[in-house]
């Protein structure tokens, strides 16, 4: 399998790509879309349908994905590690943080 | 050997069917004017309690189907008119020939309100109910009785051939992964353009997994009192949680979704708005309302599979497509339901569930248009009478979407 098709990542300008089979920690690979190219190192095993971080995003960053915001890092999140829910906050219906400030 | 070259020549798609012009099925015309793509006799129990019945109905009569619930009594305001319009709405879906509705005799939602409202389409319909014929058996007797006359007639209909446009399409996703914006949505969303540019209507539902996309399909709207009813459903939609003082995310996205790769609710619904193509969005609905106008339509559901599902079939929908990453059974009593899974590994592990693989498009086989294609394919076999795999096994799923308390 080429490294076309073991990920693919939505938008120039996202944050993220989708690995779109199971990835070991430490594998280097090319992620291209459209014009622009990145060079990643794996920092975290990726499974299938997981996304990882193709740019480094700082704490309280906006995450895009699809060109579109789909939650907030609450904490550092390097190239190349894996980027889900203990590190991405979803920003919609928190009703959670009502009062909380 | 023999068997298996068969099996094998009968997967997905190699069935060759009887051939038809493009953009027409045969279907079944209604009193009212509305076409079905199936001919049931639906047994509609407006209670709880005639559930039981209503299913011992079906056992006796070939060619009826039913749901079970647990709703119809102690209901009020805009909850009682809600459940209201389901269950009128599921008597004249056109998929149904005619319909016998079972209550008990006290409850608020009176079977008899709900046989006026159905009967206005001109399709037979008969009430009965367990009080007035003196128990469970005698209704049970009853009903079959002039159940099993309706079966009869509704088998002498003569089909006849219809347009493409004449056609209510309900799309929805259901335990979702990362693939579902990836290929089988976004294949969902070529064939709800194609439905429309064949003049039919394709309906989007799930108001939650569009909470994060919503600005997407405002700017889509018509006129700007859609697109400001966009904005109105989804802030409704996101109130709830909000007032519940709890993350949206303890509930959705489900822990499915989260394992398949999904992070938040915006990820989803950006995944999940795929599935509305690219053409302008004609209307917004209530919950079980049928639409007035032709295109792409959104009606405001909770993303629950089986509340929305019941939605769009109330509301019309005589074919739903189901888009699946962790694999579900969902079916309807009266809408036969495509479902396409978003990756080859939940296709062969429940292909008694599945219809189609859009899982090609993840491993570069196959395009988003050909799998929309396929789609398209398959809902032209599935109107001329080809079973889905959720009518098989009898999946008959119901729930109505309550937007009040029980007294």
């Amino acid at each position: 399998m080429s490294d076309k098709n073991k990920t693919v990542m939505m938008k120039p300008h996202d944050k993220v790509a989708v690995a779109l089979t199971d990835i070991e920690s430490g594998v280097s690979l090319e992620v291209v879309c459209q014009e622009k190219t990145f060079h990643v190192t794996l920092k975290d095993p990726i499974a299938f349908g997981h996304k990882f971080a193709v740019a480094p995003i700082r704490e309280g960053e906006d995450i895009v994905k699809y060109g579109e915001v789909i939650g907030v890092a609450i904490k550092d999140i390097d190239v190349g590690a894996h980027v889900h829910v203990h590190n991405l906050e979803g920003k919609r219906g928190r009703g959670d943080k009502i009062g909380k400030h | 050997m023999y068997m298996c070259t068969t099996l094998k020549e009968k997967e997905e798609g190699a069935i060759k069917l009887v051939n038809i012009k493009e953009g027409k099925f045969l279907g079944y015309r209604r009193p009212d004017g509305k076409v079905g793509v199936r001919n049931h006799i639906l047994i509609l129990p407006t209670i709880t309690c005639a559930t039981r019945a209503a299913k011992q109905i079906t056992e006796l009569v070939q060619g009826t189907v039913s749901f079970i619930h647990q709703h119809g009594c102690a209901q009020v305001g805009i909850d009682y008119d809600q459940t209201f319009r389901t269950y009128v709405g599921m008597g004249l879906n056109p998929n149904v020939y005619g319909v016998v509705v079972l209550g008990l005799g006290c409850e608020t939602h009176q079977a008899r309100s709900v046989s006026d409202e159905i009967a206005k389409s001109g399709k037979p319909v008969v009430t009965v109910s367990i009080q007035d014929h003196g128990g469970t058996l005698q209704a049970i007797a009853e009903g079959a009785k002039v159940a099993a006359q309706m079966v009869q007639d509704a088998s002498a209909i003569i089909r006849e051939e219809c347009d493409i446009s004449e056609l209510i399409i309900g799309t929805e996703c259901g335990g979702s992964d990362a693939c579902s914006g990836l290929s089988a949505n976004p294949a969902v969303g070529y064939l709800s353009d194609k439905i429309i540019d064949h003049g039919g209507t394709a309906i989007l539902a799930e108001t939650t997994e569009l909470i994060g996309a919503e600005h997407l399909l405002a700017n889509r709207a018509v006129d700007d009192q859609v697109a400001k009813r966009v904005y109105e459903v989804i802030e409704a939609m996101e109130n709830r949680s909000i007032q519940m003082g709890v993350d949206i995310r303890t509930g959705n996205p489900s822990p499915g979704n989260l394992k398949g790769g999904l992070s938040s609710l915006e990820e989803k619904s950006l995944g999940a708005a795929n599935k509305a193509g690219s053409r302008p969005l004609q209307q917004l609905i209530n919950y079980a309302e049928a639409p007035t106008k032709k295109g792409l339509i959104w009606m405001d559901t909770p993303g629950h599979d089986i509340e929305q599902l019941t939605g769009m079939v109330a509301g019309g929908a005589q074919i739903v497509l189901f888009t699946t990453g962790r694999g579900t059974p969902t079916g309807s009593p009266i809408a036969p339901t495509i479902k396409i899974s978003t990756n080859s590994s939940i296709y062969k592990k429940m292909s008694e569930n599945i219809d189609l693989n859009a899982g090609s498009i993840i491993e570069g086989e196959e395009t988003v248009d050909q799998v929309g294609e396929r789609i398209f394919s398959e809902i032209v076999n599935v109107s001329y009478g080809k079973l889905t795999k959720a009518e098989i096994l009898k999946q008959h799923d119901f729930g109505i979407w309550r937007i009040g308390p029980t007294f």
